[in-house]
Protein backbone atom coordinates (compact mmCIF):
# COMPACT_ATOMS: atom_id res chain seq x y z
CA UNK A 1 0.00 0.00 0.00
CA UNK A 2 1.85 3.37 -1.22
CA UNK A 3 0.62 6.60 0.67
CA UNK A 4 0.89 9.60 -0.41
CA UNK A 5 1.15 13.04 1.37
CA UNK A 6 -1.13 15.58 -0.39
CA UNK A 7 -1.42 19.45 0.09
CA UNK A 8 -4.42 21.16 -0.56
CA UNK A 9 -6.78 24.05 0.64
CA UNK A 10 -9.99 22.82 2.02
CA UNK A 11 -12.98 25.53 3.38
CA UNK A 12 -9.98 28.09 2.99
CA UNK A 13 -7.39 26.91 4.92
CA UNK A 14 -4.67 24.94 4.02
CA UNK A 15 -4.24 21.27 5.19
CA UNK A 16 -1.87 18.70 4.50
CA UNK A 17 -3.25 14.72 4.80
CA UNK A 18 -1.12 11.34 4.41
CA UNK A 19 -3.42 9.11 2.37
CA UNK A 20 -3.59 5.76 0.85
CA UNK A 21 -2.80 6.70 -3.24
CA UNK A 22 -6.26 4.58 -4.21
CA UNK A 23 -8.32 6.90 -2.16
CA UNK A 24 -11.07 9.01 -3.79
CA UNK A 25 -11.37 12.44 -2.74
CA UNK A 26 -14.91 11.58 -1.22
CA UNK A 27 -12.49 8.77 1.27
CA UNK A 28 -10.19 11.46 1.75
CA UNK A 29 -13.07 14.03 2.50
CA UNK A 30 -15.33 12.06 4.73
CA UNK A 31 -12.26 10.48 5.69
CA UNK A 32 -9.25 12.15 7.52
CA UNK A 33 -10.93 15.68 6.95
CA UNK A 34 -14.12 14.71 9.02
CA UNK A 35 -16.14 16.56 6.47
CA UNK A 36 -19.61 14.55 6.57
CA UNK A 37 -21.70 16.77 4.52
CA UNK A 38 -19.96 15.16 1.34
CA UNK A 39 -22.78 11.91 1.02
CA UNK A 40 -21.47 8.60 -0.38
CA UNK A 41 -24.13 7.72 -2.95
CA UNK A 42 -23.73 5.94 -6.07
CA UNK A 43 -19.65 5.64 -5.68
CA UNK A 44 -20.12 5.98 -9.77
CA UNK A 45 -20.73 9.69 -10.62
CA UNK A 46 -24.02 9.58 -11.22
CA UNK A 47 -26.33 10.74 -8.38
CA UNK A 48 -24.67 13.84 -7.52
CA UNK A 49 -24.56 13.42 -4.01
CA UNK A 50 -20.67 13.81 -3.03
CA UNK A 51 -20.58 16.78 -5.32
CA UNK A 52 -17.88 19.52 -4.09
CA UNK A 53 -16.28 22.66 -5.34
CA UNK A 54 -12.64 22.11 -6.91
CA UNK A 55 -11.26 25.43 -8.14
CA UNK A 56 -14.72 26.80 -8.36
CA UNK A 57 -16.39 24.03 -10.47
CA UNK A 58 -18.24 21.12 -9.37
CA UNK A 59 -17.27 17.68 -9.05
CA UNK A 60 -18.36 14.48 -7.54
CA UNK A 61 -15.86 13.66 -5.45
CA UNK A 62 -16.14 9.87 -5.43
CA UNK A 63 -14.53 9.35 -8.76
CA UNK A 64 -11.43 11.84 -8.17
CA UNK A 65 -8.59 10.61 -7.15
CA UNK A 66 -7.63 11.97 -3.50
CA UNK A 67 -3.87 12.77 -5.20
CA UNK A 68 -5.33 14.72 -7.71
CA UNK A 69 -6.44 17.40 -4.92
CA UNK A 70 -2.72 18.19 -4.62
CA UNK A 71 -2.55 21.98 -4.53
CA UNK A 72 -6.60 22.48 -5.51
CA UNK A 73 -8.74 24.42 -3.79
CA UNK A 74 -11.72 22.25 -2.44
CA UNK A 75 -14.91 23.89 -0.98
CA UNK A 76 -17.36 21.59 0.70
CA UNK A 77 -20.73 22.53 2.22
CA UNK A 78 -19.39 23.10 5.36
CA UNK A 79 -17.65 26.04 3.71
CA UNK A 80 -20.83 27.13 2.62
CA UNK A 81 -22.11 27.63 5.69
CA UNK A 82 -21.73 30.71 7.64
CA UNK A 83 -18.40 31.06 9.60
CA UNK A 84 -20.83 31.49 12.96
CA UNK A 85 -22.17 28.18 11.96
CA UNK A 86 -25.42 29.55 11.09
CA UNK A 87 -27.26 28.65 7.43
CA UNK A 88 -26.07 30.45 4.71
CA UNK A 89 -28.90 32.46 1.95
CA UNK A 90 -28.87 28.85 -0.44
CA UNK A 91 -29.03 26.68 2.51
CA UNK A 92 -32.27 28.45 4.58
CA UNK A 93 -33.63 29.46 0.45
CA UNK A 94 -33.64 25.16 0.82
CA UNK A 95 -35.55 25.33 4.06
CA UNK A 96 -37.77 27.70 3.57
CA UNK A 97 -38.61 26.62 0.02
CA UNK A 98 -39.68 22.99 1.34
CA UNK A 99 -36.43 21.91 -1.04
CA UNK A 100 -35.42 19.31 1.71
CA UNK A 101 -37.19 15.99 2.79
CA UNK A 102 -34.45 13.27 3.52
CA UNK A 103 -31.72 15.09 3.05
CA UNK A 104 -29.01 12.85 1.98
CA UNK A 105 -29.40 14.82 -1.72
CA UNK A 106 -28.69 18.28 -0.46
CA UNK A 107 -25.36 18.95 0.33
CA UNK A 108 -24.61 17.98 -3.34
CA UNK A 109 -27.61 20.08 -4.75
CA UNK A 110 -26.34 22.83 -3.04
CA UNK A 111 -22.83 22.56 -4.36
CA UNK A 112 -23.70 22.06 -7.59
CA UNK A 113 -26.08 25.19 -7.33
CA UNK A 114 -22.98 27.57 -6.15
CA UNK A 115 -21.79 28.32 -10.12
CA UNK A 116 -25.46 29.49 -10.67
CA UNK A 117 -26.05 31.61 -7.66
CA UNK A 118 -23.10 33.75 -8.15
CA UNK A 119 -24.10 34.13 -11.51
CA UNK A 120 -24.57 38.21 -12.73
CA UNK A 121 -27.57 37.50 -15.04
CA UNK A 122 -30.95 35.71 -14.09
CA UNK A 123 -31.17 31.86 -15.24
CA UNK A 124 -34.36 30.39 -16.76
CA UNK A 125 -36.10 27.37 -14.77
CA UNK A 126 -33.91 25.46 -17.81
CA UNK A 127 -30.40 26.62 -16.83
CA UNK A 128 -31.22 25.79 -13.31
CA UNK A 129 -32.33 22.62 -14.39
CA UNK A 130 -29.38 21.59 -16.45
CA UNK A 131 -26.80 23.29 -13.93
CA UNK A 132 -28.41 20.35 -11.45
CA UNK A 133 -28.67 17.80 -14.43
CA UNK A 134 -26.14 15.56 -12.43
CA UNK A 135 -27.86 15.50 -9.01
CA UNK A 136 -30.56 12.67 -8.39
CA UNK A 137 -33.52 13.11 -5.41
CA UNK A 138 -36.45 10.75 -5.12
CA UNK A 139 -38.10 13.35 -2.65
CA UNK A 140 -38.73 16.11 -3.79
CA UNK A 141 -39.55 15.87 -7.32
CA UNK A 142 -37.12 18.83 -8.03
CA UNK A 143 -39.70 21.68 -8.74
CA UNK A 144 -38.78 22.99 -4.65
CA UNK A 145 -35.12 23.20 -5.53
CA UNK A 146 -35.08 24.98 -8.10
CA UNK A 147 -37.44 27.20 -6.45
CA UNK A 148 -34.75 27.36 -3.74
CA UNK A 149 -31.74 28.06 -6.33
CA UNK A 150 -33.91 30.56 -8.27
CA UNK A 151 -34.47 32.68 -5.10
CA UNK A 152 -30.93 32.64 -3.80
CA UNK A 153 -30.06 33.62 -7.35
CA UNK A 154 -32.19 36.60 -7.57
CA UNK A 155 -32.03 37.78 -3.88
CA UNK A 156 -27.59 37.70 -4.84
CA UNK A 157 -28.54 39.61 -7.86
CA UNK A 158 -30.64 42.50 -6.14
CA UNK A 159 -27.98 42.68 -3.53
CA UNK A 160 -25.10 42.83 -6.30
CA UNK A 161 -27.37 45.70 -7.84
CA UNK A 162 -27.57 47.51 -4.36
CA UNK A 163 -23.75 47.52 -4.11
CA UNK B 1 -10.90 2.85 -1.60
CA UNK B 2 -10.37 1.56 -5.75
CA UNK B 3 -9.12 -1.73 -5.94
CA UNK B 4 -6.06 -0.55 -8.38
CA UNK B 5 -2.81 -2.27 -7.82
CA UNK B 6 -0.36 0.64 -8.65
CA UNK B 7 -0.79 4.17 -9.07
CA UNK B 8 2.28 5.71 -11.85
CA UNK B 9 1.63 9.76 -11.55
CA UNK B 10 3.90 11.45 -14.52
CA UNK B 11 4.30 15.17 -14.34
CA UNK B 12 5.28 15.79 -17.28
CA UNK B 13 4.66 14.32 -21.12
CA UNK B 14 8.18 12.85 -20.89
CA UNK B 15 7.38 10.97 -17.74
CA UNK B 16 4.12 9.46 -18.82
CA UNK B 17 5.95 8.18 -22.64
CA UNK B 18 8.57 6.84 -20.13
CA UNK B 19 6.10 5.13 -17.75
CA UNK B 20 3.97 3.62 -20.28
CA UNK B 21 7.02 2.40 -22.14
CA UNK B 22 7.94 1.08 -18.74
CA UNK B 23 4.27 -0.76 -17.59
CA UNK B 24 2.77 -0.94 -21.33
CA UNK B 25 0.16 -2.76 -19.48
CA UNK B 26 -0.98 -0.38 -17.06
CA UNK B 27 -3.80 2.24 -18.55
CA UNK B 28 -3.68 5.59 -18.75
CA UNK B 29 -5.61 7.44 -16.88
CA UNK B 30 -7.47 10.67 -18.01
CA UNK B 31 -10.35 12.09 -16.35
CA UNK B 32 -10.67 8.68 -15.52
CA UNK B 33 -14.83 9.18 -15.80
CA UNK B 34 -14.88 5.34 -17.24
CA UNK B 35 -12.19 3.90 -16.21
CA UNK B 36 -12.72 4.52 -12.56
CA UNK B 37 -16.49 3.76 -13.01
CA UNK B 38 -15.05 0.20 -14.62
CA UNK B 39 -12.74 0.01 -11.55
CA UNK B 40 -15.76 0.14 -9.29
CA UNK B 41 -17.61 -2.58 -11.07
CA UNK B 42 -14.46 -4.62 -10.58
CA UNK B 43 -13.70 -4.70 -14.02
CA UNK B 44 -10.26 -3.59 -13.89
CA UNK B 45 -9.32 -5.18 -10.30
CA UNK B 46 -5.62 -5.43 -9.60
CA UNK B 47 -5.07 -2.74 -12.92
CA UNK B 48 -1.90 -0.23 -12.51
CA UNK B 49 -2.63 3.11 -13.66
CA UNK B 50 -0.40 5.73 -15.12
CA UNK B 51 -2.37 9.05 -14.12
CA UNK B 52 -2.11 11.91 -16.65
CA UNK B 53 -4.91 13.93 -15.63
CA UNK B 54 -2.57 16.48 -13.76
CA UNK B 55 -0.73 17.62 -16.67
CA UNK B 56 -1.41 20.64 -17.96
CA UNK B 57 0.64 20.29 -20.86
CA UNK B 58 -2.28 18.46 -22.40
CA UNK B 59 -4.71 20.51 -21.75
CA UNK B 60 -5.96 23.65 -23.68
CA UNK B 61 -6.71 24.97 -27.39
CA UNK B 62 -4.52 26.65 -29.95
CA UNK B 63 -4.91 27.97 -33.18
CA UNK B 64 -1.81 27.79 -35.49
CA UNK B 65 -0.42 30.59 -37.97
CA UNK B 66 -2.09 28.39 -41.18
CA UNK B 67 -5.58 28.21 -39.44
CA UNK B 68 -5.21 24.82 -37.72
CA UNK B 69 -7.24 23.96 -34.66
CA UNK B 70 -4.86 22.11 -31.90
CA UNK B 71 -7.38 20.62 -29.24
CA UNK B 72 -5.08 18.95 -26.08
CA UNK B 73 -6.94 16.34 -25.19
CA UNK B 74 -7.02 16.59 -21.37
CA UNK B 75 -9.23 19.48 -22.39
CA UNK B 76 -12.51 18.82 -20.48
CA UNK B 77 -15.44 18.62 -22.00
CA UNK B 78 -16.99 21.97 -20.09
CA UNK B 79 -13.49 23.99 -21.35
CA UNK B 80 -14.15 22.27 -24.97
CA UNK B 81 -18.22 23.69 -25.17
CA UNK B 82 -16.60 27.57 -23.54
CA UNK B 83 -13.76 27.80 -25.61
CA UNK B 84 -13.67 30.85 -27.80
CA UNK B 85 -11.74 29.35 -30.61
CA UNK B 86 -14.09 26.45 -31.06
CA UNK B 87 -17.07 28.30 -30.54
CA UNK B 88 -16.37 30.63 -33.44
CA UNK B 89 -14.86 27.98 -35.78
CA UNK B 90 -16.22 24.65 -34.89
CA UNK B 91 -19.05 25.18 -33.00
CA UNK B 92 -20.77 21.76 -33.93
CA UNK B 93 -18.27 20.50 -31.44
CA UNK B 94 -19.25 22.63 -28.56
CA UNK B 95 -22.64 21.87 -29.29
CA UNK B 96 -22.22 18.06 -28.87
CA UNK B 97 -19.91 17.99 -25.97
CA UNK B 98 -22.64 20.06 -23.71
CA UNK B 99 -24.89 17.04 -24.46
CA UNK B 100 -22.61 14.74 -22.85
CA UNK B 101 -23.28 13.46 -18.94
CA UNK B 102 -24.01 16.82 -16.68
CA UNK B 103 -21.78 19.48 -15.39
CA UNK B 104 -19.97 17.38 -12.92
CA UNK B 105 -19.06 14.95 -15.91
CA UNK B 106 -18.19 17.43 -18.25
CA UNK B 107 -15.79 18.68 -15.77
CA UNK B 108 -13.97 15.77 -15.41
CA UNK B 109 -14.02 13.84 -18.55
CA UNK B 110 -11.90 14.97 -21.45
CA UNK B 111 -12.47 14.84 -25.14
CA UNK B 112 -9.06 12.44 -25.45
CA UNK B 113 -10.27 9.88 -23.14
CA UNK B 114 -13.75 10.38 -24.77
CA UNK B 115 -12.03 8.80 -28.26
CA UNK B 116 -9.67 6.81 -26.79
CA UNK B 117 -12.16 4.82 -25.32
CA UNK B 118 -13.24 3.78 -28.76
CA UNK B 119 -16.88 3.46 -27.85
CA UNK B 120 -19.16 4.12 -30.47
CA UNK B 121 -21.65 6.57 -28.63
CA UNK B 122 -18.90 9.29 -27.74
CA UNK B 123 -20.75 12.50 -27.95
CA UNK B 124 -17.46 14.51 -29.29
CA UNK B 125 -16.78 11.60 -31.89
CA UNK B 126 -19.08 11.78 -34.31
CA UNK B 127 -18.45 15.81 -34.95
CA UNK B 128 -14.51 15.13 -34.88
CA UNK B 129 -15.15 12.63 -37.59
CA UNK B 130 -17.23 15.08 -39.57
CA UNK B 131 -14.80 17.21 -39.50
CA UNK B 132 -11.99 14.93 -40.75
CA UNK B 133 -9.64 15.61 -37.49
CA UNK B 134 -6.10 14.10 -37.31
CA UNK B 135 -4.53 12.69 -34.49
CA UNK B 136 -0.92 13.28 -33.16
CA UNK B 137 -0.02 10.07 -31.30
CA UNK B 138 3.30 9.86 -29.45
CA UNK B 139 5.84 7.18 -27.92
CA UNK B 140 9.46 7.28 -26.94
CA UNK B 141 10.47 6.18 -30.15
CA UNK B 142 8.58 9.54 -31.93
CA UNK B 143 5.36 10.81 -33.88
CA UNK B 144 3.19 9.53 -35.90
CA UNK B 145 -0.04 11.87 -37.25
CA UNK B 146 -3.37 9.53 -38.23
CA UNK B 147 -6.48 10.41 -39.39
CA UNK B 148 -9.50 9.78 -36.83
CA UNK B 149 -11.49 8.39 -39.52
CA UNK B 150 -8.48 5.16 -39.13
CA UNK B 151 -8.15 5.53 -35.51
CA UNK B 152 -11.45 3.19 -34.33
CA UNK B 153 -10.25 -0.48 -34.89
CA UNK B 154 -13.73 -1.86 -33.21
CA UNK B 155 -15.93 -1.74 -30.54
CA UNK B 156 -13.72 -0.11 -27.51
CA UNK B 157 -10.46 -0.77 -29.44
CA UNK B 158 -8.22 1.83 -31.21
CA UNK B 159 -5.01 2.40 -32.93
CA UNK B 160 -2.67 2.94 -30.12
CA UNK B 161 -0.17 1.02 -28.85
CA UNK B 162 1.23 -0.19 -25.94
CA UNK B 163 3.51 2.81 -25.38
CA UNK B 164 1.63 5.17 -27.13
CA UNK B 165 -0.54 8.38 -25.88
CA UNK B 166 -2.94 10.46 -27.60
CA UNK B 167 -1.45 14.24 -27.80
CA UNK B 168 -3.01 16.40 -29.92
CA UNK B 169 -6.42 16.20 -32.00
CA UNK B 170 -6.04 18.62 -34.80
CA UNK B 171 -8.69 20.25 -37.09
CA UNK B 172 -7.26 21.71 -40.66
CA UNK B 173 -8.79 25.12 -42.00
CA UNK B 174 -9.87 23.65 -45.19
CA UNK B 175 -11.99 21.57 -43.01
CA UNK B 176 -13.75 23.84 -40.77
CA UNK B 177 -13.88 26.73 -43.56
CA UNK B 178 -17.05 27.90 -44.49
CA UNK B 179 -18.62 24.94 -43.41
CA UNK B 180 -21.93 25.09 -41.02
CA UNK B 181 -22.39 22.05 -38.74
CA UNK B 182 -25.43 20.45 -36.83
CA UNK B 183 -25.21 17.81 -34.08
CA UNK B 184 -28.02 15.85 -32.60
CA UNK B 185 -27.93 13.58 -30.29
CA UNK B 186 -31.18 10.76 -29.53
CA UNK B 187 -31.37 9.72 -25.84
CA UNK B 188 -34.29 8.88 -23.50
CA UNK B 189 -33.22 11.54 -21.41
CA UNK B 190 -31.83 15.29 -21.63
CA UNK B 191 -28.81 14.38 -19.26
CA UNK B 192 -26.93 11.59 -18.01
CA UNK B 193 -27.78 9.59 -20.29
CA UNK B 194 -26.23 8.03 -23.78
CA UNK B 195 -27.04 8.09 -26.93
CA UNK B 196 -29.27 5.65 -28.60
CA UNK B 197 -27.98 7.36 -31.75
CA UNK B 198 -25.97 10.46 -32.76
CA UNK B 199 -25.98 12.50 -36.09
CA UNK B 200 -23.34 14.94 -37.09
CA UNK B 201 -23.25 16.69 -40.49
CA UNK B 202 -22.01 19.55 -41.58
CA UNK B 203 -22.05 20.98 -45.32
CA UNK B 204 -20.22 23.63 -47.14
CA UNK B 205 -22.54 25.20 -49.79
CA UNK B 206 -21.57 26.70 -53.38
CA UNK B 207 -21.50 30.87 -52.76
CA UNK B 208 -24.83 31.41 -54.06
CA UNK B 209 -26.16 28.99 -51.95
CA UNK B 210 -27.54 26.84 -54.22
CA UNK B 211 -25.72 23.70 -54.55
CA UNK B 212 -23.83 21.31 -52.08
CA UNK B 213 -20.37 21.39 -52.49
CA UNK B 214 -19.26 18.95 -49.63
CA UNK B 215 -21.25 17.31 -46.77
CA UNK B 216 -19.88 14.79 -44.41
CA UNK B 217 -22.45 13.14 -42.15
CA UNK B 218 -21.22 10.41 -39.35
CA UNK B 219 -23.32 8.84 -36.81
CA UNK B 220 -22.87 7.09 -33.82
CA UNK B 221 -24.29 3.90 -32.25
CA UNK B 222 -25.26 3.24 -36.05
CA UNK B 223 -22.51 0.52 -36.61
CA UNK B 224 -19.80 -0.92 -33.86
CA UNK B 225 -17.83 2.37 -34.17
CA UNK B 226 -18.85 5.67 -34.80
CA UNK B 227 -18.49 5.87 -38.65
CA UNK B 228 -18.85 8.32 -41.44
CA UNK B 229 -21.52 8.08 -44.22
CA UNK B 230 -19.57 7.50 -47.16
CA UNK B 231 -22.18 6.47 -50.32
CA UNK B 232 -24.27 9.37 -48.90
CA UNK B 233 -21.53 12.40 -49.06
CA UNK B 234 -20.32 10.58 -52.23
CA UNK B 235 -23.86 11.05 -53.65
CA UNK B 236 -24.82 14.48 -52.24
CA UNK B 237 -21.78 16.24 -53.80
CA UNK B 238 -22.85 19.38 -56.57
CA UNK B 239 -26.86 18.49 -55.68
CA UNK B 240 -28.84 21.23 -55.57
CA UNK B 241 -29.94 22.57 -52.37
CA UNK B 242 -33.67 21.10 -52.51
CA UNK B 243 -36.22 18.49 -51.06
CA UNK B 244 -35.26 15.96 -53.40
CA UNK B 245 -31.15 16.16 -51.59
CA UNK B 246 -33.21 15.31 -47.78
CA UNK B 247 -34.84 12.37 -49.66
CA UNK B 248 -31.72 11.43 -50.93
CA UNK B 249 -29.91 11.48 -47.60
CA UNK B 250 -32.87 9.51 -46.31
CA UNK B 251 -32.39 6.64 -48.57
CA UNK B 252 -28.62 6.71 -49.14
CA UNK B 253 -28.00 6.71 -45.28
CA UNK B 254 -29.02 2.96 -45.10
CA UNK B 255 -26.11 1.99 -46.84
CA UNK B 256 -23.44 3.52 -44.92
CA UNK B 257 -24.81 2.16 -41.52
CA UNK B 258 -24.89 -1.63 -39.58
CA UNK B 259 -26.79 -0.55 -36.46
CA UNK B 260 -27.62 -3.64 -34.13
CA UNK B 261 -30.14 -4.37 -31.78
CA UNK B 262 -29.95 -3.29 -27.79
CA UNK B 263 -31.32 -3.08 -24.32
CA UNK B 264 -31.75 0.79 -25.74
CA UNK B 265 -32.78 -0.11 -29.03
CA UNK B 266 -34.29 -2.14 -31.73
CA UNK B 267 -32.11 -2.31 -34.89
CA UNK B 268 -35.74 -0.84 -36.97
CA UNK B 269 -36.03 2.17 -34.45
CA UNK B 270 -32.19 2.87 -35.05
CA UNK B 271 -32.64 2.27 -38.87
CA UNK B 272 -35.49 4.97 -38.32
CA UNK B 273 -33.42 7.45 -36.42
CA UNK B 274 -30.33 7.11 -38.71
CA UNK B 275 -32.76 8.06 -41.51
CA UNK B 276 -34.67 10.86 -39.70
CA UNK B 277 -31.77 12.80 -37.77
CA UNK B 278 -29.61 12.58 -40.81
CA UNK B 279 -32.44 14.51 -42.78
CA UNK B 280 -32.98 16.89 -39.68
CA UNK B 281 -29.04 17.69 -39.15
CA UNK B 282 -28.48 17.95 -42.75
CA UNK B 283 -31.47 21.06 -43.18
CA UNK B 284 -30.20 22.45 -40.23
CA UNK B 285 -26.88 23.04 -41.05
CA UNK B 286 -27.77 24.25 -44.32
CA UNK B 287 -29.93 26.66 -42.47
CA UNK B 288 -26.98 27.78 -40.69
CA UNK B 289 -24.78 28.19 -43.81
CA UNK B 290 -27.09 30.40 -45.08
CA UNK B 291 -29.25 28.40 -47.13
CA UNK B 292 -32.56 27.41 -47.59
CA UNK B 293 -34.67 23.98 -48.27
CA UNK B 294 -37.95 23.05 -48.18
CA UNK B 295 -39.58 19.18 -47.94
Amino acid sequence: MTKKSIKCRVNGVNREYFVDVRSSLMDLLRGPAGLDSIKHGCDVGECGACTVLINGRPFNSCIYLAVWAEGKEIVTLEGVTNPDGSLSDIQQAFVDEGAVQCGICTPGFIMASIPIINQETPSTREEIRRQISGNLCRCTGYQKIVDAIEKTQKKRIAEKKKG
Amino acid sequence: MYDFNALYEANTLQEALELKATYPHALLLAGGSDILIKLRDGKYTGCDLISIYTLDELRGVELLDDGTIVIKPLTSFTDVAQNPILLKYVPTLCEAVEQIGAPQVRNIGTIGGNICNGVTSADSATTLKAYDAMLVIESQKGKRILPYLEFNLGPGKVDLKEDEILTAITISKESYNATYGHYIKYAKRKAMDIATLGCSVNVTLSGDKSKIERLRIAFGVAAPIPVRGINTEKETQGHPVNAELLNLIRERVLDDVTPRDSWRASKEFRLHLIQELAVRATREAIIKGGGSIDD
